[in-house]
């Protein structure tokens, strides 16, 4: 799983037939155990919060996986258009001065 | 495969110069191994064979719970009762990953399972099989799962990014179903007589059904080509039946069975096992809807649909009411 990826929202278009009585869809993030940030892991169907946050349990937390559940309504997340990509990414790739190994530290300095 | 036959757009592959500049720009990032996301660009063949191919591994995963859900209740010990309902479980989970994954694609889950029922989206043949002694259960964890996971291991690597994520978590799991399966076909073929005998018999009706898992050869088809070309089918069917064969009979030799193939020998020159072919003629009959179990199978996914109606219902009347409670409350 990479990190968070808000594109897997459903498609704005709805080129799908309009859900009938689909329960909402919940984006789930889980925190291991080892103190690293809530990670999204997956979505599920639920009809509350309350419900989402078994249901993630149940699905996505079996094998230690995980101390902490987020669940979101995947309506509530909001993400960059694949468009953007080049004007909004693009910048940080030309600086490569934030970069350590951009330096050349002499050996004799020690570790730095 | 548990994804048998999903035929694409049925043209074969668009030559380069005649793709649009949209389709080349795609193109060019699935050759560079950039995952394709949700929102971006793709052909509307791409989405299309995505989805009847997500679609069918994700019902396969959910169909394929009958045949083993058959023997929770009758487990032979405490513990391979638990084990085989955490398998089970498991399946539950891809089933759902995979249902997620196709959603992203614009189709919903209603959707996809309105056509499962209605016989429009198929599930895996192999699921098709009845499961009638306890070392099928062996035999599905051993031979159906090992199949699988021959497929789902290159498809980790697929173009289509939440694809090959729910991938990843599968695969993560499905080694525990194959050990499961060994374990169980060990602890028969180092039994009783009648144990060897049941591990032997299960082995037999299971051994060419999971040859069939594969799909008929594919190396002419259009289909296939197309899908190679977008990265969402990873080997022709035949690379994978062989990969499978390869791998399996060692397996069964250890064990002290015998595959039920006289033609099985192994093939100096070419470095890998000669076999026979499966039925094909029953292949496509069961696929039909005519293999043993089709009917039992659908039949219980509706039952299960229809009575489950009335707690979708309340949980969603019930989640209705709280939210405009709390909106009044503010
Ligand atoms: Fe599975
Ligand atoms: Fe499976
Ligand atoms: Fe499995």
């Amino acid at each position: 799983m990479s990190s968070v990826t808000p594109g897997e929202l459903p498609d704005s278009e709805g080129k799908g037939k309009s859900p009938r009585h689909e329960w909402p869809l919940w984006e789930v993030f889980i925190r291991g155990q080892h103190g690293l940030n809530h990670r999204h892991v997956g979505s599920l169907h639920a009809p509350d919060a309350e419900m989402a946050i078994k249901n993630a349990r149940d699905v996505y937390t079996r094998r230690n996986e995980g101390v902490s559940i987020w669940v979101v309504e995947s309506r509530h997340i909001s993400a960059t258009a694949p468009g953007e990509k080049g004007p909004l990414f693009e910048p940080s790739e030309s600086k490569i001065y934030r970069h350590p190994t951009f330096y050349d530290i002499p050996d004799d300095v020690g570790h730095m | 495969m548990y994804a048998q036959m999903v035929k694409s757009t049925g043209k074969g592959v668009t030559p380069r110069e005649e793709m649009s500049d949209e389709e080349r720009a795609f193109q060019d990032r699935v050759d560079a191994d950039i995952k394709i996301e949700p929102r971006d660009w793709m052909p509307e063949g791409y989405r299309k064979t995505l989805i009847r191919q997500i679609g069918q591994h994700a019902h396969s995963e959910i169909v394929g719970q009958l045949p083993e859900g058959n023997w929770i209740t009758r487990a032979p010990t405490l513990e391979r009762k638990m084990i085989l309902l955490a398998k089970v479980q498991d399946e539950a989970g891809h089933g759902l990953y995979l249902y997620a994954a196709a959603e992203t694609l614009g189709i919903t889950r209603d959707d996809m399972t309105e056509q499962l029922l209605s016989g429009k989206m198929k599930y895996s043949s192999i699921f098709n099989y009845p499961t009638l002694t306890w070392a099928d259960m062996g035999a599905v964890g051993w031979l159906v799962d090992g199949a699988a996971i021959m497929n789902q291991v290159p498809l980790q690597r697929t173009s289509y990014g939440p694809y090959s994520r729910a991938m990843i978590r599968i695969c993560k799991e499905e080694s525990f179903h194959q050990r499961q399966g060994y374990d169980i076909m060990m602890k028969m073929a180092q039994g009783s007589e009648a144990q060897k005998r049941m591990a032997q018999d299960a082995l037999n009706r299971f051994w060419y059904p999971s040859l069939m898992m594969f799909g008929p050869s594919d190396a002419e088809s259009v289909h296939s080509a197309q899908s190679m070309a977008w990265k969402i089918k990873m080997n022709t069917n035949d690379e994978l039946r062989q990969k499978f064969v390869d791998q399996t009979v060692p397996q069964a030799e250890f064990l002290g069975l015998t595959v039920p193939d006289e033609n099985l020998k192994w093939n100096e020159d070419r470095g890998h096992y000669d076999f026979s072919q499966p039925d094909w003629d029953e292949f496509f009959n069961v696929l039909k809807g005519n293999g043993p179990c089709n009917a039992e199978r659908l039949s219980a996914r509706q039952k299960a649909w229809d009575e489950g109606q009335w707690v979708r219902d309340g949980l969603l009347a019930h989640a209705r009411k709280s939210a405009a409670r709390k909106v009044a409350a503010e």
